[in-house]
């Protein structure tokens, strides 16, 4: 259990963060922590090899998480950390990559790479940190940003419809949906575990408040009062639709797993189809390792 | 065998193999002769079905300008591409038609003809697909440009194994009926390809 | 080392140069391209999708230049060697990514098959015009190496040339194509693999205590490490500091960026490529690159024809700009002539490196064809009357 350690040994997160770039850049009351410390709590739960393990973000205040763990981690350019992390999978099938990121950045300008990343089955873990709005940039509307919010893009309220991510992927072919808050650290550390578990493009949302820009500009509270909002309004429905789970500004907020099924990942079709086509003269990808003589 | 440098166009419609002719032509002088060949074709919407249209420069030096400026020899193999190329064709050039598909009106230039009914004789190999081969073979016979084995190699080895033996006897069929259709027309001994003004 | 024997399609072609360039880049020991179809540079995919299941690797069709142009740069941290390829409007989509590929310091190839422009411009038909953007098309100052060949031999030659320089000096290599070369086929000599020379990824050596992904030896470039050795370093876009950590002061900067820039400044001498003929004595030099020297060459055989001193100068690599040659040569020579398939370019750099010591002609050409020789003759003819300068 994750209390005994902490006993035991203090912070049990320490081991997988560089704690010589402590303290880090977040606000306080911002949610991205919260779900970095699920997420090492998921490494430790479902005992992963971490040496295989890769960390992938794009660009904003999510997109600093690779500068955080202690994993080979790319901090890569704005909305491309899906199709970096795509070429990372493809050289090294042993990798295990996760994509941290948030939803401007995966939604917004990687939103195609999103969809396709999806459809192709590529074998990623997305964890999309969402907090409604661009945060890094000062609080501009996102893709995501709830109907009638206030940001400094849309002053006088957002009247774009935004996305219902889970939806979106859904559609798009993921094999694993879920979404959390950073009130859900338990559910959340048990979805990562579980998408590690999965071989094909695992998208988790995280909804997370972002008190310095979201929440003061539309009179939403603190990251406490998010919190409350999350434990209030959240309403577990593993399986819903996901055409069902679309969020709004302080309305329900649906979460769970609604997605788990099994395709076949990009790397087996492409196998499958070689073998097929090319019998005997299909040679298999050798390792990548570096000769370095 | 000396290859001062030559143009070449050869045009047609897609499927007429007019591009595989080029590279055939091409490889024989470069791979097979020791001397020089550079192919470029026409790309782009004009390429796509309809039209289709390779030009072929070969020397014994290194080709420095990759496209023709006049063509020496046009291999036409279809009306379409006969209208668009044949006043083109240099004077005293060759103009090779695919006689079947292209019917020759009067030209301003002093030119040589020589017609091959290509089509006919690759449907009656067998395969209709082989005329190309027997453009080339025709071409290689009527042009006394490029060593005939020298083209035979580079049949051999452009098409599919599979229709290797029938590529190489549409070739030799082309060969043959270039002989004839050579001694049967004056004035084809000048290799400088000079020849005085004659028409069929 | 030498060239794995699988890649290499050892023997005598007839090929095009789009072609050539992915049978270079095979045997460069390139098992990894990502690719978005785009004229007139498609069929270097096409034939990489073809041939790659075969000898062991992946091509991956991306949804856009934008993925295509950063999927290479994940797989060359997996430890590929990779590269992508494109035309005028998908390297304008790329140009984010060579910044990224320059300052994180991954080696990589992007081929840019050159077409006519701008925007969509000449989709089928030839241009230089993207030698600048090859250059300075990211935003900030970096720099990277660029390669032109002028023959389908030169597009595989030099294919492999690019992967090994990408190797080297850890810097994207732009391999700078243009339609009638990538479209043109002739004789191609693929040799034997035990005679090709592949240059190895710099990975380090060192113990995962004791590795500083960007601490740099003499050569100011640094070793490198692949994910999934347990080295668990990072990599980010963002000015970084020698453990790769995000450092954002005027001095990490200035240090940074000036190793990135001095790596290849310092040993430009070294990269520079170039063929020249009878420069001795010559009163005007014709300085050209890609199709258009082999065009230039028969002005100038036209123009020695007629008595004219005329010497070749042809750059292969055209960054980092060989500016010490060409400024040696300007203290001897009457003028340069630049035919170039663009409306002056490269012609800039060899008026800068003259630095008024010769005239500097150009011969400018908006694309969609090759100069007229004559066109070049009549401008040689003009500059070797000039009065020296």
């Amino acid at each position: 259990m994750p209390g005994s350690l902490i006993n035991d040994l203090g912070n049990p997160v320490e081991p997988f963060l560089r704690s010589d770039r402590m303290p880090h850049i977040w606000c306080p009351g911002c949610g991205i922590g919260t779900t970095v410390n699920s997420f090492a709590r998921a490494l430790i739960e479902s005992k992963i090899d971490l040496q295989s393990l890769a960390l992938v973000s794009g660009i904003g205040c999510t997109g600093r998480v690779a500068g955080y763990v202690k994993l080979d981690s790319f901090h890569t350019t704005h909305g491309r950390a899906i199709p970096f992390a795509t070429g990372l999978k493809l050289a090294n099938p042993k990798l295990n990559v996760v994509v941290y990121s948030g939803d401007g950045d995966l939604s917004a300008i990687g939103g195609n790479h999103l969809i396709h990343a999806a459809r192709r089955n590529i074998d990623l873990k997305v964890i999309c940190v969402n907090n409604l709005i661009y945060a890094m940039t000062g609080g501009q509307t996102a893709p995501t940003t709830p109907d009638h919010s206030i940001t400094s893009t849309n002053p006088y309220g957002v009247f774009e419809p935004s996305f219902n991510l889970p939806h979106l992927v859904e559609a798009a072919g993921a094999v694993y949906v879920a979404r959390w808050t950073t009130f859900h650290v338990r559910q959340l550390s048990r979805s990562i575990s579980e998408a590690f578990q999965k071989k094909g493009f695992s998208f988790i949302e995280v909804i997370s408040p972002c008190p310095t820009l979201y929440q003061r500009r539309n009179k939403l509270g603190d990251g406490l009062d998010a919190m409350k909002y999350y434990k209030e309004k959240s309403k577990v429905r593993h399986g819903a639709p996901t055409n069902e789970v679309g969020l709004t500004m302080t309305g329900e907020i649906v979460v769970g797993k609604f997605v788990d099924r099994d395709r076949p990942d990009y790397q087996t079709m492409m196998r499958t189809q070689y073998t097929e086509s090319l019998g005997e003269r299909f040679v298999e990808q050798p390792e990548m390792v570096c000769d370095c003589s | 065998m000396r290859l001062q440098l030559t143009e070449i166009r050869i045009a047609g419609f897609g499927g007429q193999g007019v591009i595989l002719s080029a590279i055939v032509l091409g490889k024989a002088a470069s791979i097979y002769q020791g001397a020089f060949a550079t192919m470029t074709q026409n790309f782009g919407p004009e390429a796509r079905g309809g039209a289709c249209s390779a030009q072929l420069v070969l020397s014994d030096s290194p080709v420095l300008y990759p496209y023709i400026t006049q063509p020496d020899i046009l291999v036409v193999m279809s009306q379409e591409a006969y209208a668009r190329f044949g006043p083109e064709l240099k004077d005293g050039g060759i103009m090779i038609v695919e006689q079947d598909l292209v019917r020759v009106s009067d030209h301003k230039q002093e030119i040589q003809v020589y017609s091959v009914p290509a089509t006919r004789i690759a449907e009656e190999l067998g395969k209709r697909m082989v005329l190309n081969s027997v453009m080339v073979g025709f071409f290689t016979a009527v042009t006394l440009l490029l060593d005939a084995d020298a083209v035979r190699k580079a049949v051999a080895d452009s098409v599919p194994p599979s229709f290797r033996e029938l590529n190489l006897k549409a070739f030799e069929k082309g060969l043959e009926y270039g002989a004839t259709a050579l001694t049967a027309t004056p004035n084809t001994a000048d290799p400088d390809l000079h020849v005085e003004y004659s028409r069929e | 080392m030498k060239a794995d024997p699988r890649g290499v399609l050892t023997g005598t072609h007839f090929m095009d140069g789009d072609h050539a360039c992915c049978e270079g880049a095979l045997a460069a020991g390139s098992r990894f391209a990502a690719g978005y179809p785009i004229t007139p540079s498609t069929e270097i995919v096409e034939r990489f999708a073809s041939r790659v299941p075969t000898v062991g690797g992946t091509f991956i069709q991306m949804e856009d230049e934008l993925a295509a142009s950063i999927t290479l740069q994940g797989a060359v941290w997996g430890g590929a060697k990779a590269f992508t390829v494109t035309s005028g409007p998908g390297f304008s989509l790329m140009m984010e990514h060579i910044g990224y590929a320059a300052m994180t310091e991954t080696p990589c190839v992007f081929v840019d098959v050159q077409r006519g422009g701008p925007s969509t411009g000449l989709p089928t038909l030839p241009a230089q015009a993207d030698m600048m953007q090859a250059r300075w098309g990211s935003h900030g100052d970096y720099e990277i190496i660029a390669l032109c060949p002028n023959s389908p031999q030169e597009c595989f030659d030099l294919t492999i040339k690019a992967f090994n320089l990408a190797e080297e000096f850890r810097v994207p290599v732009m391999f700078m194509m243009d339609e009638v070369v990538g479209h043109m086929t002739e004789k191609v000599v693929i040799p034997a693999a035990d005679q090709i020379e592949v240059v190895p990824r710099r990975h380090t050596r060192k113990p995962v205590d004791e590795y500083l992904p960007y601490a740099t030896n003499g050569d100011l470039v640094p070793e490198m490490a692949h994910a999934g050795e347990g080295y668990n370093f990072h990599v980010t876009g963002l000015t970084h500091d020698e453990h790769g950590y995000p450092n954002m002061t005027p001095q990490i900067q200035d240090k940074l960026v000036r190793r990135l820039q001095n790596k290849i400044r310092d040993a430009a001498d070294r990269i520079a490529l170039f063929e020249e003929e009878q420069l001795e004595g010559a009163d005007v030099v014709v300085v050209s690159y890609g199709i258009t020297s082999r065009v230039a060459q028969r002005a100038i055989e036209a123009a020695r024809e007629r008595g004219l001193r005329v010497g070749k100068l042809r750059l292969i690599t055209a960054w980092p700009f060989p500016e010490k040659k060409i400024r040696e040569l300007a203290a001897n020579v009457k003028a340069f002539v630049v035919p170039e398939l663009n409306l002056g370019q490269m012609v800039r750099e060899v008026e800068r490196a003259a630095a008024g010591q010769a005239k500097t002609f150009a011969v400018s050409h908006a694309g969609g064809g090759v100069h007229n020789p004559e066109d070049i003759l009549k401008v040689i003819v003009e500059a070797s009357r000039c009065q020296a300068a």
